[in-house]
């Protein structure tokens, strides 16, 4: 059989190429530097460096501390991007059965999406202050004997409540739009087949929802891994026992506050592959099940 | 005419200010004093610049103590380092292990015309920064010491007339502020204060290698029964009311004693100038106590606070305004403006006593506590520590006595722990440093 030999024009690797030199400069290259950096023991001004081989992984993975803060981020991530999308999900279906006032319900609910992570934190830091946080006094007030100083439960009831919080407007936009997608006679002839709403939701809205929540699953996993830092960082800043501490706010601390910088990359290339697999796994066996 | 010469006047003017901008050597300070500390180093840059014209000294805030020697290393791997770098105590290994990144502020000054006599400077103060030899490698700037604060109404409601001077004083009268509807104490930084000066004030060695000094091959001795001792009853405290925690936020803690949740508070010396603005009440300054069954006689606290470093890389002629600088910064003058401003200890003999002589500790007395504090006998193990890692090991301690707190863990499994994770970090310091 012959081959068809078509002549390339170079024109579209020109267009592609500022989107390709700006993930070499801005992702692949950094990647690199920290996976040459996890290999080397140096002292933080740079003035000397030796290879050791796996000796930052030996010290820095599975070590107590990591398996804590690992534990937590997958605590923490399910907890974050479930809540997130449920409460949005259930946020942007009603708000969209609202006739009267309805853009105002919707501004409202999107508000938030304007905060930037670090002044959430702050703002919680304030309502969950022992001294003058209203939330403070209101959770102890119920009988909930809370102090988030102390317990790490509570301490991660507050970063998850703002982590999430925070989040829910961002989704919500993107369920709404979702919902304002779907054809209004698919619904139309679903009411005449059947009477009950939930089930309705169950069996119409929310698959044809499926790939606007498939694709907010995999942005709500990377704001719960990545993007809470700045939460973090402005309540707990991993306390109490560093029981708050996901393992990109590890990697900070070791990094940017002990000068660990090779136990602080070693950590940073697991996470690189933690994510990556989770990735793969996403897009291998979830997207399966979405009909676009 | 009148126009074109007056713009030629304003080009000139204009031309004149550049070239006397540009004939100044600049000299750069990153430093990490925020608020109120900060608008003082801005005024001793402004008082430095307008006394004599060879040099521009051009201070930036760069964040917190953390913040400024990550900012430092990051500008000194890409060969843009500041002149003048402040650093913390818990910094202190981390730059002066790291061989050529820094000039000893000794040789700094001595050759450099300035002069340098260590015997000028107060006892306290003059080893915490230098090497094992005793020669001063970085200059200490903002030198405090933790200090009993105590609201004198809520003593006098409880009906006691002094501050405790030891735990067993204080263990007598917590019962009694606690009726008074106090609770007790509350204290800000529990690796300095609770742990680091808990050695120093009862003269028990901190780790092998005098200290860290004499190498970076060396083992934490945190796990001994004195310090387990003294978190068991921490703990014993809290559980009785009788000591508050607000998180590890030196902020918090401090303000539930401006606040008056809590009767008395441990914070540094440099406080002093900060309560005076915020507390609403009387209040006055006390040694930090020590253990009556450890020690009869307390030794002098370490220096806190932050040294100034010289970066390695520059010119000899920034250098002679670097010592130029630091001569004006440790002149009796400057150092009693920061003293009175701050609430910082002078650290020359000199500026203690242009201090005494002019009368301020008469009118203040609560100020002189803290040189007082490092003034007291010295032992084999108080004139500092020099650990690698220790920010992380810090991080070690807070981990492990919030656990103690939660009651997670027991005092003795917590120090084999700390004891176990400090030394980890000890011999990846050891191995990256050498």
């Amino acid at each position: 059989m012959k081959r068809v030999q078509f002549s390339h024009s170079p024109i579209p690797y020109l267009f592609i190429a500022p989107q390709i030199i700006i993930i070499c400069i801005f992702f692949l290259w950094p990647a690199a530097q920290a996976i040459y950096q996890s290999f080397l023991l140096e002292d933080a001004f740079g003035l000397s460096s030796q290879f050791v081989w796996f000796k930052n992984y030996k010290d820095t993975i599975l070590t107590d501390a990591w398996l804590q803060s690992a534990g937590f981020t997958l605590v923490f991530s399910f907890l974050v991007t479930f809540l997130s999308l449920a409460l949005a999900m259930l946020l942007a279906v009603k708000a969209n059965e609202v006739i009267q006032g309805a853009r105002t319900y919707k501004t409202m609910l999107m508000w938030a999406y304007a905060i930037a992570p670090p002044v959430a934190g702050l703002m919680g830091n304030l309502m969950f202050n022992p001294l003058i946080g209203d939330l403070y006094y209101f959770l102890n007030a119920m009988g909930w004997d809370f102090n988030h100083k102390l317990d790490s439960f509570d301490a991660g009831f507050v970063v998850v409540l703002i982590a999430v919080w925070k989040q829910v407007s961002v989704n919500f936009i993107f369920f709404l739009s979702g919902l304002q997608g779907i054809p209004k006679s698919v619904l139309e002839a679903a009411t005449i087949d059947c009477k009950s709403n939930l089930r309705r939701f169950w069996t119409m809205t929310f698959p044809l929802l499926a790939p606007t929540t498939f694709f907010l699953v995999v942005i709500n996993i990377t704001y719960a891994f990545f993007e809470t830092f700045g939460i973090i960082d402005t309540t707990t800043g991993g306390a109490p026992g560093g029981s708050t501490s996901t393992l990109v706010y590890k990697v900070f601390t070791d990094g940017f506050r002990g000068n660990d910088l090779g136990g602080s990359s070693a950590q940073s290339v697991v996470l690189m592959v933690m994510v990556l697999a989770l990735t793969v796994i996403q897009f291998r066996f979830i997207e399966r099940k979405v009909h676009y | 005419m009148l126009k074109r010469t007056l713009t030629a006047i304003g080009a000139f003017s204009c031309l004149a200010t550049i070239s006397v901008a540009n004939a100044a050597t600049e000299v750069q300070w990153w430093h990490a004093m925020g608020g109120r500390l900060g608008e003082v180093v801005d005024e001793i840059a402004v008082k430095y610049n307008e006394s004599q014209s060879e040099y521009k000294l051009v201070p930036t805030y760069k964040g917190g103590y953390e913040d400024t020697m990550t900012a430092g290393i990051a500008a000194f791997r890409a060969k843009q380092q500041p002149h003048i770098l402040q650093i913390f105590d818990a910094g202190a290994a981390t730059i002066i292990n790291a061989k050529g990144a820094t000039v000893a502020v000794a040789d700094l000054m001595a050759e450099h015309g300035a002069g340098f006599n260590k015997e000028d400077y107060l006892p306290g103060v003059r080893n915490f920064y230098a090497d094992s030899d005793g020669k001063m490698i970085g200059m200490p700037f903002n030198s405090s010491t933790p200090l009993l604060y105590y609201n004198k109404e809520a003593f006098k409601k409880a009906g006691i007339a002094n501050p405790p001077k030891t735990w067993e004083e204080f263990e007598a009268i917590a019962p009694k502020l606690k009726e008074a509807g106090y609770i007790a104490l509350a204290q800000s930084h529990s690796p300095w204060i609770f742990t680091e000066n808990f050695h120093s004030r009862h003269n028990l060695q901190m780790a092998t290698a005098n200290n860290g000094y004499d190498s970076t091959d060396v083992k934490i001795m945190y796990n001994n029964p004195e310090l387990k001792m003294h978190w068991g009853k921490v703990k014993e405290w809290l559980d009785k009311g009788w000591y508050g925690y607000y998180g590890r936020a030196w902020g918090d803690n401090q303000d539930a004693f401006v606040q008056q949740k809590t009767a008395m508070w441990l914070g540094s010396s440099g406080s002093f100038g900060g309560l005076t603005k915020s507390a609403e009440f009387e209040f006055g300054g006390a040694f930090l106590p020590h253990w009556k069954s450890i020690v009869d006689e307390p030794k002098g606290t370490f220096i806190g606070g932050a040294a100034l470093f010289t970066m390695s890389g520059h010119d000899d002629d920034e250098y002679k305004g670097v010592a130029d600088f630091m001569k004006f910064l440790t002149s009796p003058e400057m150092q009693y403006f920061w003293h009175k401003e701050t609430g910082y200890v002078p650290i020359t003999n000199a500026a203690y006593d242009l201090a005494k002589n002019d009368g301020y500790y008469k009118t203040t007395p609560d100020a002189e506590i803290g040189i007082l504090q490092l003034n007291q006998p010295g032992g084999d193990w108080t004139k500092g520590y020099r650990l690698g890692y220790y920010v992380q090991i810090r991080e070690v301690l807070y981990k492990h006595f919030d656990d103690i707190f939660a009651g997670k863990s027991s005092v003795d499994d917590a120090f084999a722990k700390i004891e176990e994770e400090s030394n980890d970090l000890l011999e990846r310091f050891n191995a990256t440093y050498n």
